[in-house]
């Protein structure tokens, strides 16, 4: 058993985890592999990766836990003097809270929708007996955690329930119940995902407090790399279940030196200039399907027949620096990011102008969009900006006709169209097409890609069976999936391939609009670059207009030549691109630039 | 096993061809007898179906003429190997004779059912207003009266008929049906795919038939299981009142309550149709349970567990 914590000063304690592997339970494939990594007392390090990298089962292996399915095969995590994977039955749950503890993505699912918050909170105290201080009660240490978390002591806000408080209140008191017994590590899991950018960095700035007063180690895990360089000291890069990069904050973020790690930043948008994003094309290899060589051989642009014969070990470059790579980029190798021309490019020519005034639309007896005026000239790109409840996917949802309670007025191509898509004409339907936000939900799984992309086509226009498969093997060349694409099905798709399916089904119709909701929302980075690349690429070529609805400022650069900011389903704020950007007027838009996370701030390593 | 090298791009799951709306129903099936209990289920149910359809091919005596005194047990003089019923007649050759009938009608019913009861449904998740306000509050009127008396009060009007069995049968359990369908329907209504047909003014009809049937064939087939057991234990409990298959032809319905008074001397008139109509009711709920289990994710494989593991990204 370890030692009770008692005082802040010594909560910290240096975590080592050497040789760790995850495989699964019955056909023993490895899901995570050779991972080792240590963090000094005190230090928040950074794992970062995209979706199935394994970055979420190696912060969970930290704490003695899996999935079901999965089984930590070999390795071991010490935290101070004790071994985590080495305790079992009660002592596993004394150190669960007490020695480690755990932050997770979603902050609901995280509390009961049926206790009080006090009551949780108290529980999360009292469930150890020797956590508190002398003379300290449960009490007092509930009401000094509420505080450090910067929410309301008040009696009435521990009397809440969690659907009575904001996601990120919900958010922050999972990280104080995380905190309440001055645990040694803390893994914090995505904690900001789908949260606002506000409440992010509001949320952020918790954390790094309470790691700085406790001393506490803590384990980031993220796919969001400027969130990370905003709090990590150090940061390790993981590809394919193995982390192929580790350098301090700093230095990974200004200098990378894995291919890969290089690839995830130049397709990470920033909001400070208009860059090309550059995506990685292909996808990790999934588990039981790793190659013999370097797993990100196949994806690399500087791959040489050696990559792809042995797999490469992670070697020290520098003194503060791991790199699993044969051929690393140089140190002073600077990939410097393509501005982008994407605002000198708005063409004059295409149709489908879209003038909006006075759009006002209702949930029931509430009204969520007051007024909204706005007008795309053809071929732009405008953007919609706003946090979640701005108004912004309903104001999509009115355009396309999914919600028909709002009134106003609204044209494309100067023709009036009705609120719901019902009572709207063919032609009409036709020139506006939408594109979901979400790719996992918005193609028909039991229909293969090119039944799926030919659906609007069999509606709107009476072609044979030969005019429309060729149709739609044009179009899926269009999006860069390629004619193989047409006969899989969608559950066989990654999630970017299926967003690009998405759009080709709206492109084939040969819309004059194209309204984008969230449409990257749900992809990593290297995939939502490609994606917004693609679009823009599509404009150019075909005049198309588009709405680009998103929460995401930094995307908007890339893409947008002109931008609305949304608050509380009124306009706050329009205007060209830049110019918000760079000296935004409504403190609300002011305060969304600010609060946006920066590689820039990636702190030195101390 | 960490051999394969080139082709990374294509992950292997479910071959399409499983995923397709034409392969759904044996997809559905075919994760269901998978699993030890869709094998019992499928089991049970094969052979009761077995004995019922090749009874009447298999040589025995006949099921109506006296064979033995009423009530002879097995290995009396004369006596068949189940003995003799309630008129002395060979209980073995009634089993085997009076099973098919009550199956055909059972399986017609629980089709009527799930025709009705999935159109209601259906129709009421999507078109909401109105046409939902009407369906589902008919359906709470008709649950609201117990099954049984629904049937007996149409088959005493106008008198038990074959076709109207059927038919009582088949509208009482549509109710029931209609809203499992509906609760299953309106969820899918509101997927994004669905949404986006509708958007491009495709009628609801289309829409209905290629993308919200297929996506229900899980519930259906569950459905249609469960109906399935009901059917059969409605249909047979209306022969022992005497509104089904009339006597002297053989019904296991029938001869449950014929023969309850022998229940002390030849048991077997009453076990060996109620043994039968048991496993039958118990092999269609196994199998529909199967269904459900195998296809809601309990039994998840490997494959899933890639999934999961791989996890979906920043999906909030």
């Amino acid at each position: 058993m370890p030692r009770a914590a008692s005082t802040e000063a010594t909560a910290g304690a240096a975590l080592e985890v050497s040789d760790l592997s995850v495989v699964m339970e019955r056909s023993r494939i490895p899901v995570v592999a050779d991972v080792s990594f240590a963090v000094p007392a005190g230090h928040v390090m950074g794992l970062v990766g995209e979706s199935g990298s394994g970055k979420s089962t190696v912060g969970l292996a930290l704490l003695g836990y899996v999935r079901r399915g999965l089984e930590i095969a070999t390795g071991r995590v010490s935290l101070g003097d004790c071994e985590v994977l080495e305790l079992e039955g009660s002592a596993q749950r004394q150190a669960r809270g007490r020695l480690v503890s755990y932050v997770p993505q979603d902050p609901a699912s995280g509390l009961n929708p049926a206790m009080r918050l006090g009551t949780q909170l108290h529980e999360a105290i009292a469930i150890h007996d020797d956590v508190l201080d002398d003379g300290e009660t449960v009490q007092d240490r509930a009401t000094r955690l509420l505080e450090e978390v910067d929410l309301p002591t008040t009696k009435a806000f521990r009397r809440s329930y969690p659907h009575q408080t904001s996601g990120g209140q919900q958010q922050r008191i999972g990280i104080a119940m995380a905190f309440s017994c001055r645990p040694r590590l803390v893994v914090l899991d995505e904690p900001t995902t789908g949260l606002d950018v506000t409440t992010q960095r509001h949320v952020l700035d918790t954390v790094r407090e309470l790691t700085r007063s406790h001393h506490t180690t803590a384990v980031y895990v993220s796919h969001d790399l400027p969130v990370v360089a905003g709090i990590a000291d150090e940061t390790a890069v993981m590809y394919a279940g193995k982390i192929i990069e580790w350098a301090t904050a700093s230095a990974l973020f200004s200098q990378p030196r894995h291919p890969y790690t290089r690839g995830l930043l130049n397709a990470a948008p920033t909001p400070d200039r208009a860059t090309v994003l550059v995506g990685i094309e292909g996808q990790p290899p999934r588990p039981g399907q790793w190659p013999k060589g370097c797993s990100f051989a196949a994806r690399c642009p500087r791959a040489q027949d050696d990559c792809r014969e042995a797999e490469p070990a992670l070697a020290r470059l520098e003194s503060e620096r791991l790199v699993r790579c044969i051929h690393p980029l140089g140190s002073g190798e600077e990939a410097a990011a393509t501005p982008t021309d994407a605002v000198a490019h708005a063409k004059v020519e295409g149709r489908g102008n879209l003038e909006v005034e006075g759009l006002t639309a209702h949930y029931g007896a509430k009204e969520v969009l007051h007024d909204v005026d706005l007008a795309i000239k053809p071929g732009a790109c405008l953007a919609v900006v706003g946090e979640s409840g701005s108004g912004k996917t309903t104001l999509a949802r009115c355009l396309v006709g999914l919600h028909a309670n709002w009134s106003g007025d609204a044209r494309v191509d100067g023709q009036p169209i009705a609120p719901p898509a019902s009572k709207r004409s063919d032609e009409q339907r036709r020139l506006v097409q939408y594109v979901f936000q979400n790719p996992h939900a918005s193609l028909n799984p039991r229909m293969s890609v090119a039944e799926n992309v030919e659906e609007p086509l069999r509606h709107f226009e009476r072609l044979g069976w030969r005019e429309r498969r060729a149709k739609v093997l044009d179009t899926l060349e269009v999006v860069a999936l390629g004619r193989d694409f047409a006969d899989r099905m969608p559950g066989q798709l990654s999630g970017g391939e299926r967003q690009r399916v998405a759009v080709a089904r709206a492109l084939i119709v040969e819309p004059e609009l194209v309204i984008c909701d969230e449409i990257t929302s749900a992809l990593d980075v290297s995939v939502q670059a490609l994606l917004v690349e693609q679009v823009r690429r599509l404009q150019h070529e075909r005049g198309l207009t588009a709405l680009f609805i998103t929460h995401n400022l930094s995307v908007v650069r890339s893409i947008a030549q002109e931008v609305i900011v949304l608050e509380q389903g009124a306009v706050v704020e329009r205007g060209a691109t830049d110019t918000i950007m760079e000296r935004p007027e409504h403190p609300y838009t002011k305060q969304l630039i600010n609060d946006l996370p920066r590689f820039a701030e990636a702190a030195p390593a101390g | 096993m960490a051999t394969v090298s080139a082709d990374s791009s294509l992950p292997d799951v479910a071959p399409a061809e499983d995923l397709r709306g034409q392969g759904a129903v044996r997809r559905v099936l075919g994760g269901a007898i998978r699993t030890r209990r869709g094998q019992i289920g499928a089991g049970l149910t094969l052979l009761v179906l077995a004995i019922a359809f090749l009874g009447p091919v298999i040589p025995h005596g006949s099921a109506t003429k006296f064979d033995a005194p009423p009530f002879s047990k097995p290995g009396n003089l004369g006596a068949g190997l189940l003995g003799t019923d309630a008129l002395g007649r060979d209980v073995l050759s009634r089993v085997l004779d009076g099973g098919w009938i009550l199956i055909v009608l059972a399986v017609l019913a629980t089709l009527l059912t799930i025709v009705i009861g999935a159109l209601l449904g259906i129709n009421a998740a999507y078109r909401r207003g109105f046409v939902e306000g009407l369906t589902m509050r008919g359906v709470d009127v008709v649950l609201a009266m117990p099954q049984l008396v629904f049937v007996l009060l149409m088959l005493s009007v106008i008198g038990p008929k074959r076709w109207l069995l059927v038919l009582a049968v088949g509208l009482s359990q549509a109710p029931q049906t209609a809203r499992v369908i509906y609760a299953a329907a309106q969820d899918v209504c509101e997927r994004d795919y669905v949404k986006a047909v509708a958007v491009w003014g495709v009628p609801p009809r289309t829409v209905l038939r290629r993308h919200v049937l297929p996506s229900l064939i899980t519930p259906l087939m569950v459905e249609a299981g469960l109906r399935l057991a009901f059917s059969i234990i409605l249909i047979a409990g209306l022969s022992f009142l005497g509104l089904g298959t009339r006597p002297p032809n053989p019904d296991w319905g029938v001869m449950i309550n014929e023969n309850r008074l022998g229940l002390g001397t030849n048991y077997w008139g009453v076990l060996a149709p109620a043994i039968l109509l048991a496993l039958l009711s118990v092999g269609t709920n196994m199998f529909a349970d199967a269904i459900a289990r195998a296809n809601l994710g309990e039994n998840r494989s490997e494959q899933a567990v890639i999934a999961s593991a791989g996890g979906t990204g920043s999906e909030a």
